[in-house]
């Protein structure tokens, strides 16, 4: 999944070679290494997407360096031999690859390979490696995803979001119903081991009933993750343009509730169970290990513009327009816009609020006095499951899952 | 220097005769203060160079706000220019500036029996308003020579004609009897100067009687303790005396007496008739009380000038500091206003919800917010206000006797009568707001008391209303329903029996003592639905059911819930979301901080400023 809002964080500036402190690269080998690959382009901008994307095919950096979807993978690949440099001796393969978007199925599928050949050029990947990439139902077909398996990728993810055409209506998705799941006994033919549906719900206008389709529609095509969404209206979208004008409703955050209570028991039934508040899988090979890098605060390098890395506490993010980040590339410098280095708290709080949201949990001992306090409140209020809790781990129940946020202020007191 | 020098008289030297004490009553913003300032540099004792714009109020928040709250006397020299026998004499003016708001009644009182005459100061583009009016009557009261002039006759929108015929026909005179001026450009003040000379009477005491001097302000100087300002009535104040106070008998020593021109400038002492300051050395204006007689400690006068009165407040408030740990810098800061404010007076009290702070009582709105504002601005303290109150008199049926200063210790149990504070309100407005000003009279639960046109189309409407009802929002609503032309003035004229309930306020079972309010039984049911209604606004889903509740005792009369939040959590937190969602974790946790806890339930302070704060709509704030 994408791994990049809309705005970028304040931080102190890249150094202009991307040159890491030391310190980040110390144990490294025990941590896994992932790479995240951005492409930023889209046939049309959604209304509620508020990703870095863009609709135009060339855009220009303030030096002329040109960023089109024809040289984009050129671009890509100078970024992971940049990567190569900085990170040194580093002696790890890459455990996971995540290509995502933006559409990364706009560009031909031998470009993502070159990009995939890349890293494993410079680093090599791992034997078992997890290669993904996001997929738009609308711009494969068997021949392509016949080509993204030659190019070595083992896992595909399809945008299907809804069944229902007035929800895709809304959400600006030019996929035709049924095209997803279509897609899904497709990738399944190729040969590809893992398929996943992202599906939204709490899109305006979308009922109970809607979304129960939706899901019944999902599993019957057959796949072994499946990743549901609440919509989040985000500030400058056109989606909330719309719902300020009173165009479209706003959903209710109960709503949201219950149409994840919906999920939650009908993917049960299906046989997936959750791994992370958004995410359920058939079997724990099926889960997509690169989230999981994000979650467990593992190392990853963020290629693209306005991607973000992280490596051993180090926590960077690239300039937003292609043509910037082209220019930067063209003239041997760091797309790094900027970077934050994490002091230990900031790295236990980090730990707290990602871990809590994994059927795994957080565990205990990394709490406070006060954190461990408000941790057994949580346990009595039904938000904490008891047998992990007795065992040592914080891991929420489903109504502690709805509430996680709430749970993680209480806990990192 | 001044033009007028050698031959002027010396304070405790000057002829009674030659003596002209009078103030200035006017409207905010009608341009009193201008008009002092220009007559200061007309008689020459502020040079142009030392001018400044309203060189006479002292703290900023009176220069900002263009109203002046304390008080002085200048001594000006004035040798008129017309009028045969006196042409050319050297006469003393006193000019006693009065507090300008209706809080300030009794100051202004006192003020106002320390002159022979006033000048009635009237914007020419507005005419007169209800302060002012009041203001006139009290002067009237104390027979007083009125002068009535018109200022601002240099604006495009001055009606001189108009409002000189409203003035004449308040103070009997005929329209040509009332004086043109600009304050602002100076056109017509030495005609003014020269009719105050002419027409205010010169005061009458006994010279070789004890002296009795009135004090009519008292203010604390940080340098030199309180400044006493005086007027003497009979006989001679000397420099070095030993005096005496005559209300609590106190005896000081005469530090320092003299006059101020505008400066304070030492003198010998003050004789039958003059005004002027002296210090004592007393720390504290409750030492020093406006209305107070002063006389010599030994061989003094017997008997005390009338109309003494200890200054009584009328309206309370409870000031918490929004961070508890300011609590001490609170009380440090009204112990120091007090110093300058007798009528300020304050105790320890502790609210469930809010903590720990102070039950604070006032003159009045104005003196409520000037306090307020004074300790946020002066002092740097956030400050939570609980609605102001009146203080009531609750008589129970076996006898026992209650009164009343906050809301939530009004007794339970069986009350056979509540006594309430009622005003004799004065509301002047153009007549065509007639009708809107008397149904919110009538929603008030005042009594038409009379109603007089002033001129054609401006009215004066008096009213009985109780204070409690004034005091809640009534002048916000009042300037609302007449698009701010109206004006009001009230004054305390006693007690009366009301049918009044206390409404508390419940959250989740919990009272909420900063929420209880005292009001009428006809009421109370629209009060707790509106304040329910608006805490269920303003109060965050919780992770449990909050029920908000208005009861009358254990009457429930109006009921809210706060649905159970069900989902608090982001969808999606991946690779570039970690840092925000850090730093917006951050964000929510100081937001937490500022939440009151009440029982179990988080409050934000917004709420209790929202609601404590409180027009009828909420949406405003103070």
């Amino acid at each position: 999944m994408d791994p990049m809002p809309s705005a970028l964080p304040d931080g102190e500036p890249m150094p202009g070679d991307g040159a890491l402190p030391a310190a980040a690269l110390t144990g490294a080998a025990d941590r896994p290494l992932g790479f995240y690959l951005h492409v930023p382009y889209c046939a049309t901008r959604c209304g509620y997407c508020d990703f870095n994307t863009y609709t135009a095919s060339e855009l220009r950096g303030p030096g002329g360096a040109l960023a089109s979807r024809e040289t984009y993978a050129d671009h890509l690949v100078e970024e992971i031999r940049l990567a190569r440099k900085v990170l040194g001796d580093d002696p790890r393969q890459v455990e996971t690859v995540f290509v995502g978007g933006g559409t990364p199925t706009l560009l031909p599928a031998a470009d993502l390979g070159r990009m995939l050949a890349a890293i494993r050029d410079e680093f090599g990947l791992a034997p078992d490696a997890e290669i993904t990439t996001e997929a738009n139902p609308e711009t494969v077909d068997p021949r392509y995803l016949d080509g993204l398996l030659a190019g070595g990728f083992n896992r595909v993810s399809f945008g299907m979001q809804s069944a229902r055409p007035h929800v895709l209506k809304i959400l600006d998705r030019t996929h035709t119903p049924g095209r997803p799941e279509a897609c899904v006994a497709e990738a399944r033919a190729a040969g590809f081991a893992h398929v996943n549906l992202d599906l939204i719900y709490g899109t305006p206008g979308e009922s109970d009933d809607d979304w129960r389709a939706s899901l019944d529609a999902a599993l019957a095509a057959g796949p072994d993750h499946v990743s549901a969404y609440a919509l989040i209206v985000e500030e400058g979208t056109q989606l909330a343009r719309r719902i300020r004008r009173g165009e479209v409703p706003m959903t209710d955050d109960d709503v949201h509730a219950d149409r994840y209570l919906i999920a939650d028991e009908r993917l049960a039934a299906a046989g997936f169970r959750w791994y992370e508040v958004s995410n359920w899988a058939t079997t724990d090979a099926a889960r997509c290990r690169h989230n999981e890098l994000y979650w467990t605060g593992a190392d990853w390098w963020g290629a693209g513009p306005g991607a973000h890395s992280h490596v051993g506490g180090v926590r960077w993010w690239n300039v937003k327009h292609p043509g910037a980040y082209a220019q930067a590339l063209t003239e041997g410098r760091s797309p790094g816009a900027g970077r934050e280095l994490l002091a230990d708290e900031d790295r236990r709080v980090e730990r707290i609020l990602l871990e809590l949201r994994l059927a795994d949990g957080c565990p205990l001992d990394l709490l406070a006095p006060a954190g461990a306090r408000a941790a057994a409140r949580a346990l009595t209020d039904g938000l904490l499951e008891p047998a992990p809790y007795e065992a040592g781990r914080a891991v929420l129940t489903l109504r502690g899952r709805l509430l996680a946020d709430a749970v993680v202020r209480d806990l990192v007191d | 220097m001044p033009a007028t020098s050698t031959n002027v008289p010396e304070p405790s030297r000057t002829d009674p005769d030659l003596l002209r004490n009078f103030c200035i009553i006017a409207h905010i913003d009608h341009g009193k203060s201008t008009l002092a300032d220009r007559m200061l540099q007309i008689t020459g004792v502020v040079d142009q160079r030392q001018m400044r714009a309203q060189y006479l109020d002292r703290m900023d928040i009176e220069r900002e706000r263009g109203i002046t709250i304390k008080s002085q006397a200048v001594r000006l020299p004035w040798s008129p220019s017309e009028g045969e026998e006196r042409s050319g004499t050297h006469h003393i003016l006193n000019m006693i500036d009065t507090p300008g708001h209706v809080d300030f009644t009794y100051e202004v009182s006192r003020s106002l029996a320390a002159c022979e005459g006033c000048i009635l100061l009237v914007d020419a583009a507005q005419g007169i308003e209800a302060q002012t009016l009041a203001n006139l009557y009290l002067a009237m009261e104390n027979d007083l020579t009125i002068i009535p002039v018109l200022n601002k006759i240099d604006l495009p929108a001055a009606q001189p004609e108009k409002f000189a015929a409203e003035l004449a026909n308040l103070v009997g005179c005929e329209p040509e009897d009332v004086l043109r001026v600009s304050a602002k450009t100076g056109v017509g003040v030495p005609e003014l100067l020269d009719r105050v000379v002419r027409d205010v009477p010169a005061p009458v005491g006994v010279k070789d009687a004890p002296a009795r001097a009135m004090i009519f302000d008292s203010v604390y100087d940080a340098y030199r303790g309180v400044v006493t300002y005086v007027k003497v009535v009979d006989g001679t104040l000397n420099k070095r005396e030993r005096i005496r106070m005559m209300s609590t008998g106190a005896a000081h020593e005469l530090l320092e007496i003299g006059t101020n021109s505008p400066e304070m400038k030492a003198a010998d002492g003050l004789s039958v008739g003059e005004v002027g300051y002296l210090i004592t050395g007393v720390k504290d204006v409750r030492q020093s009380k406006v209305g107070d007689t002063i006389t010599q400690l030994n061989n003094g006068a017997t008997e005390a000038l009338g109309g003494y009165k200890d200054p009584k407040p009328m309206v309370f408030s409870g000031l918490y500091p929004l961070d508890g740990s300011d609590y001490p810098e609170l009380r440090e800061a009204l112990d120091k206003l007090q110093l300058n404010d007798a009528a300020l007076v304050y105790e320890p009290e502790t609210s469930a919800a809010l903590g720990f702070g102070f039950r604070v009582g006032f003159l009045g709105l104005l003196h409520l917010e000037v306090i307020r504002e004074r300790l946020e601005r002066e002092f740097n303290l956030a400050l939570i206000a609980t609605a102001p109150n009146v203080v009531y008199q609750v008589d129970m049926e076996d006898g026992a006797h209650h009164e009343v200063t906050n809301p939530s210790e009004f007794p339970t149990g069986k009350i056979d009568k509540v006594h309430e504070p009622v005003v004799r309100a004065t509301i002047l407005a153009p007549s065509e707001f007639i009708g809107a000003i008397m149904e919110l009279c009538q929603t008030r639960r005042g009594t038409l008391l009379g109603m007089d046109y002033l001129s054609e189309d401006r009215v004066e409407i008096r009213y009985t209303l109780p204070l409690a009802e004034v005091v809640f929002d009534f002048f916000d609503q009042l300037k609302s329903k007449t698009r701010g032309y109206a004006s009001l003035d009230y004054e305390p004229t006693g007690e009366q029996v009301a049918d009044l309930v206390k409404v508390d306020i419940l959250l989740h079972g919990d009272k909420v003592d900063a929420f209880s309010a005292i009001c009428h039984k006809d009421k109370a049911y629209a009060y707790g639905v509106r304040l329910v209604g608006k805490l269920r606004e303003l109060i965050p889903r919780q992770g449990f059911e909050v029920p908000i509740q208005a009861a009358i005792g254990s009457r429930v009369i109006a009921r809210e819930t706060v649905r159970a939040i069900r989902k608090d959590v982001l969808a999606k937190c991946y690779g570039g979301d970690i840092s925000r969602k850090r730093k917006l974790l951050e964000k929510q946790k100081e937001g937490k901080k500022r939440m009151k806890m009440v029982g179990s339930v988080e409050v934000p302070q917004e709420a209790f400023i929202a609601v404590l704060s409180s027009d009828s709509d909420g949406d405003k704030k103070k």
